[in-house]
């Protein structure tokens, strides 16, 4: 078996200008964060991002990285609105395409599931059919010959996801009580990058959580990035709990240019090791 | 015991919303909702089920199932639940909007975006507590349409079921399922909410007042559920 290890920088430069690429986690709940920074310092951008969104969607537009949004919502949990996302939005500097959150879960089921669409009850009556007019609906070939919205598969170029353990091989454990969608966008993904807090021998797997625990496998994965503290500042429970004096510092500090600037240049300059340093 | 505060009754008018729902998953948004479910819980409608607003159902303290984020939408295309959703313009027909305000494609204030709005209203029972009852809130017509109101194709299992304010009672039990003053708290007077609802409500003759706590539901909300008044927050 041959092993995955990577570097952040090494997923990076697999990374592309222009690709669709799915974010796993929700809201403010075990983000591959650091998957993130390293992007910022990277040069990619013009991107499709598939994400329920957090700070993740936040810093890639506060750097002008996303081309189009794909969503249903995008929240820090405690702080209800995200700051950059909403001037972004304001500010006409990003597409997005909105959907429900049920419709985005359905969308990578589909994908996953190398379906064209799945047809879904939610979308139906709302504006969000008006401001997707690419939206179709389905009637049921079936006698009840009901209409759904079929929710087109949303296919990634590449997955991003953060989990507590994995192995060498890309098999990897969430140990808080949500898995979120990390899986699914997985196997939506083409090519799949896993971070985690610790990389352990497999055989430590299931010594640290039950075999419900083993979410993503190694045909789910093609790297493994070793990153401590790699969602932070949102939740990775239980190794730690959101930081939520950093994020409302990370709040507060888009509320102007010159309170942003001084954000950036402390913690997002320079490498991960000096984020890591900078929050220690 | 001393009178009932303005929040005391916004809890009991919110548990109310759940009555006679049975075996289903309450999911309250806010303070007052949530203080609601649980007063309902532990009186009139001990059936529902409660998640710590993340992936368990709890029963009292204890955990008493599993619940992560892809398991409700499950239970919301089950149709098993019963939400009360806050709403940052509801209009008189019951669509709601969370998303933005102003035009989509350029919004002047960026919002939640859409959540799970519109799979939530099409599928089972939906309710809207709003603790600011202003026109701002109640408009002709919302910007977004996130929830789905009677006026748009709801489908079979659409019903929203009460708008709970700081002022008032609210339901659609009209014949064109436009918004209509159901009780008024306390202290309200019809015309105070008229003038607070930014469209023409149906206001029936004698709009009766919204029914006070029981002193047994005024110590559990006092004692038991919410001993740090974090309700006279949400509605002062």
């Amino acid at each position: 078996m041959a092993g995955k290890v990577m570097s952040l920088a090494g997923v990076v430069g697999e990374l592309r200008s222009g690709m669709t690429i799915g974010i796993g986690g929700w809201g403010s709940r075990r983000k591959p964060m650091a998957l993130v920074r390293a992007i910022l310092r990277s040069d990619i951008t013009d991107l499709t991002v598939v994400s329920y969104g957090g700070p993740d969607v936040g810093l890639l537009a506060a750097y002008g990285r996303i081309r189009r949004l794909v969503t249903g919502f995008v929240s820090l949990d405690s702080v209800p609105l995200e700051p950059h996302f909403r001037r972004a939005r304001q500010e006409g500097a990003l597409e997005l395409t909105e959907v429900d959150e049920g419709m985005l879960y359905w969308g990578l089921l589909a994908a996953a599931n190398r379906l064209p669409f799945l047809p879904i009850r939610a979308g139906l009556g709302s504006d969000v059919l008006r401001v997707n007019p690419s939206l179709r609906t389905i009637r049921s070939p079936y006698e009840d010959q009901e209409d759904l919205v079929a929710m087109p598969a949303l296919k990634l170029d590449a997955a991003l996801i953060h989990l507590n353990r994995a192995d060498r091989y890309g098999n990897g454990q969430y140990l808080g009580p949500d898995p979120y969608f990390d899986d699914l966008f997985c196997q939506a993904a083409t090519r799949r990058y896993l971070t985690c807090e610790r990389l352990v021998d497999t055989k430590e797997l299931l010594a640290g959580g039950p075999p419900q625990s083993l979410l993503v496998n190694r045909m789910m994965v093609d790297g493994v990035v070793e990153t401590p503290r790699g969602a932070h500042f949102t939740s990775c429970v239980p190794d730690y709990d959101r930081d939520e004096a950093f994020q409302r510092a990370y709040a507060h500090a888009a509320s102007d240019e010159e309170a942003w600037s001084r954000f950036r240049a402390t913690y997002l300059d320079g490498d991960e090791a000096a984020y890591q340093a900078a929050i220690a | 015991m001393s009178a009932p505060t303005r929040a005391e009754v916004c809890v009991v008018a919110c548990a109310e919303a759940w009555r006679g729902d049975g075996e289903i998953l309450a999911s309250p948004m806010g303070v007052i909702p949530r203080l609601g479910a649980e007063l309902a819980r532990h009186t009139f409608a001990p059936d529902l089920l409660l998640s710590d607003g993340e992936a368990f159902l709890m029963a009292g303290d204890t955990v008493e199932g599993w619940l992560p984020y892809r398991a409700v939408f499950g239970v919301v295309a089950a149709g098993t639940r019963h939400v009360m959703m806050g709403a940052s313009q509801l209009d008189r027909y019951g669509n709601q909007n969370i998303s933005a305000v102003g035009d989509w494609a350029r919004p002047r204030s960026q919002l939640l975006g859409v959540r799970g709005a519109p799979g939530n209203t099409v599928n089972h029972p939906t309710s809207y507590w709003v603790p600011r009852h202003s026109p701002r809130v109640f408009v002709e017509r919302v910007d977004i349409v996130c929830g789905v109101g009677y006026d748009r194709p709801g489908g079979r299992f659409h019903e929203i079921r009460v708008v709970v304010t700081n002022l008032a009672v609210l339901d659609f039990d009209t014949p064109d399922r436009a918004m209509r003053l159901r009780s008024v708290h306390p202290g309200v007077s019809v015309s105070d909410v008229v003038a607070a609802t930014g469209f023409p409500l149906a206001v029936p003759d004698g709009v009766p007042e919204t029914r006070l706590p029981t002193a047994a539901e005024l110590a559990l909300i006092r004692d038991r559920l919410d001993p740090d008044k974090r309700r006279e927050r949400e509605v002062p």
